[in-house]
């Protein structure tokens, strides 16, 4: 399932839904000629286009707002938060090549905080689809849901043979193994699924979960995966701060689990930019590199 | 300005051969890179005051890229002035090296990273600030996208910059015609460009970007205003020197084949239109 199939279906079928970029044109470049005047480019200019999309919300419409992750989260910031966020409107943002996908592009175009970012809004929305199925099998759900809404992007090919349909807050529990539970979001499924495979044959028994969203989280599936399992891994290309590794640790916090965790992150520091297999395997985030780092975890004291 | 005496045409058509080998294994923003070579390769020989000793002179000129996507002609135009090794160059998108598709401060004569758009007009002003605040005599060059100017920390730091009488700072928009996958004209009309920058309190010069005598008698009477900043728009070709990609509104990101860099190497040199088999792409 193509994503620009489907919103262009869900465009052509409800009135209200106004597709707006800022001239970032890759993932929905055959839209125009289906769409017309529903089709708006606003050009380079990402906060006139917040600010726009929250205009038309006011009136009724549904506006899906696309730019690169790293400048839609971070220069439109303040708009996000102020005109979407206060004003709760349902606007669904796209960021395109979050994370590990802007490649080579260096660290402008790297979006590793914005799942920070977006989830400190009251009320937004974060979905990370692990591929472009899910995705596309999540926008109708996302157009109806009254909030404004943060989505990572993703074009890559499906990373799992997917065993639950999407539903907002739920997280996908792929295996169900007590040693050790692997939870991650977006394309990295796909390197922490070969992990998980890995590990298997080695005789470690792998609880895999596809979180899915990130706001709001699946909190009993965060406390069930730190009571089945000895040791929690977080899996994400985000800093340290505020992604996954901190969403667990406030839910356990918050449902007073004491749970082993490991996280695996960017720490710190931006990536080497690169090509992404280049990358996956400098950062060392391919799924031979994690199954590794995981056993390596299971095994310290 | 530097010496000796460059052969302007000879040396521009050295950095469009570099950004071609840099347009496969993974690719680069080979258009845009491609109608900035000129001005680079001008700028760098006949108009900045820097040398590759003097990048931590603070009396040097600074130059700005602010348009990071064309990064590859700036890589170009420093090997070949003697900033970085030329085999550098080959590195690109290697994760062993630092040199990737867009500015990295980190190799020698990048004044500041760039990619994100809009900014580093922002940042020349502070720099040109402070020059005054000093007293110096060095001046400060921002090169800008025509795309770029969608953005609206452009237009704010026009007003910053006019305020503060800036005849220290000059922008250089790289008048392409192109934004990222549209005729800017067809998406955001920008004209007329000169008045919008003069109503901003700027003083404004249109050239010709790939005529070096254009140029040099633009950029010889700078500034065009004393306590006015100044602008110069250079009317340039997107894909300039190679015609099967020159105003393509798909080849503005290009990851070609071995055997594709090596026809767009003939075609460069005015041998036979390149065939092309790669798909265009829209990137941005």
């Amino acid at each position: 399932m193509k994503y620009e199939d489907v919103l262009r279906s869900e465009a052509l079928r409800r009135e209200e839904v106004i597709v707006l970029t800022a001239e970032n044109r890759a993932p929905i470049r055959h839209l125009p000629p289906s769409l017309g005047l529903r089709f708006i480019d606003v050009g380079i200019c990402e906060q006139t286009m917040i600010g726009a999309a929250a205009g038309l919300a006011l009136r009724g419409r549904v506006p899906v707002a696309h730019a690169l992750a790293s400048f839609l989260t971070m220069r439109a910031f303040e708009f996000i938060r102020t005109d979407l966020g206060i004003a709760r409107l349902p606007v669904k943002l796209v960021g395109y090549v979050p994370g590990f996908l802007s490649e080579a592009n260096g660290p402008t175009h790297q979006a590793i905080e914005d799942v920070a970012l977006m989830r400190g809004i009251p009320s937004m929305r974060v979905v990370c689809p692990a591929d472009e199925d899910e995705l596309a099998e999540a926008l109708p759900a996302l157009l109806d849901d009254p909030c404004p809404c943060y989505i990572r992007y993703n074009h890559l090919a499906p990373a799992v043979a997917h065993r639950a349909p999407f539903v907002l807050g739920r997280a996908e529990v792929l295996s169900e193994g007590d040693r050790v539970a692997l939870l991650t979001y977006g394309f990295l499924l796909r390197e922490a699924a070969a992990a998980a495979r890995l590990l298997e044959q080695q005789g470690v028994p792998v609880r895999l979960v596809n979180l899915r969203t990130l706001a709001p989280a699946d909190e009993a599936e965060i406390v069930a995966s730190a009571r089945g399992t000895g040791l929690l891994v977080t899996i994400e290309d985000h800093f340290a701060t505020g992604g996954l590794y901190s969403l667990v640790a406030e839910v356990l916090l918050r449902h007073g689990v004491r749970a082993r965790v490991h996280p695996i992150h960017l720490g710190d520091r931006w990536f080497t930019p690169a090509l992404l297999p280049d990358v996956l395997e400098t950062e060392r985030f391919s799924g031979i590199h994690l199954a590794a780092r995981v056993l390596a975890a299971l095994e310290a004291p | 300005m530097s010496e000796p005496r460059h052969d302007l045409p000879a040396l521009a058509l050295a950095v469009r051969e570099h950004v071609v080998h840099m347009a496969t294994r993974g690719g680069c923003f080979i258009g845009a890179s491609l109608s900035c070579a000129d001005l680079l390769v001008h700028l760098y020989t006949r108009v900045l005051d820097v040398t590759p000793e003097r990048l931590s002179d603070p009396d040097r000129d600074y130059l700005f890229l602010s348009k990071g996507h064309d990064v590859p002609a700036l890589y170009a135009t420093l090997a070949e002035l003697g900033y970085i090794e030329r085999g550098r160059l080959a590195q690109h998108l290697s994760p062993h090296d630092s040199i990737y598709w867009h500015p990295n401060r980190a190799v020698p004569g990048v004044e500041f990273h760039s990619g994100s758009l809009g900014h580093l007009l922002a940042v020349g002003l502070g720099v040109a600030l402070d020059i005054k605040l000093r007293g110096g005599k060095n001046r400060v060059f921002v090169l800008l996208g025509d795309g770029e100017l969608d953005e609206g920390s452009i237009w704010e730091a026009c007003l910053v910059a006019a305020a503060y009488h800036l005849d220290n700072l000059v922008a250089v928009v790289d008048r392409n015609d192109f934004q990222a996958n549209v005729r800017t004209e067809e998406l955001i009309p920008l004209e007329p460009l000169p008045f919008k920058f003069q109503s901003f309190g700027w003083s404004c010069r249109t050239v010709d970007g790939h005529d070096f005598a254009a140029l040099a008698t633009a950029f010889e009477n700078l500034p065009y205003a004393q306590g006015r900043p100044s602008v110069v728009i250079a009317r340039t070709v997107r894909g300039k020197g190679i015609p099967s990609i020159e105003r393509r509104a798909d080849r503005w990101f290009a990851d070609f084949t071995a055997a594709e860099v090596e026809a767009l190497l003939g075609e460069l040199r005015g041998e036979a239109a390149a065939t092309l088999e790669t798909e265009g792409l829209v990137v941005r």
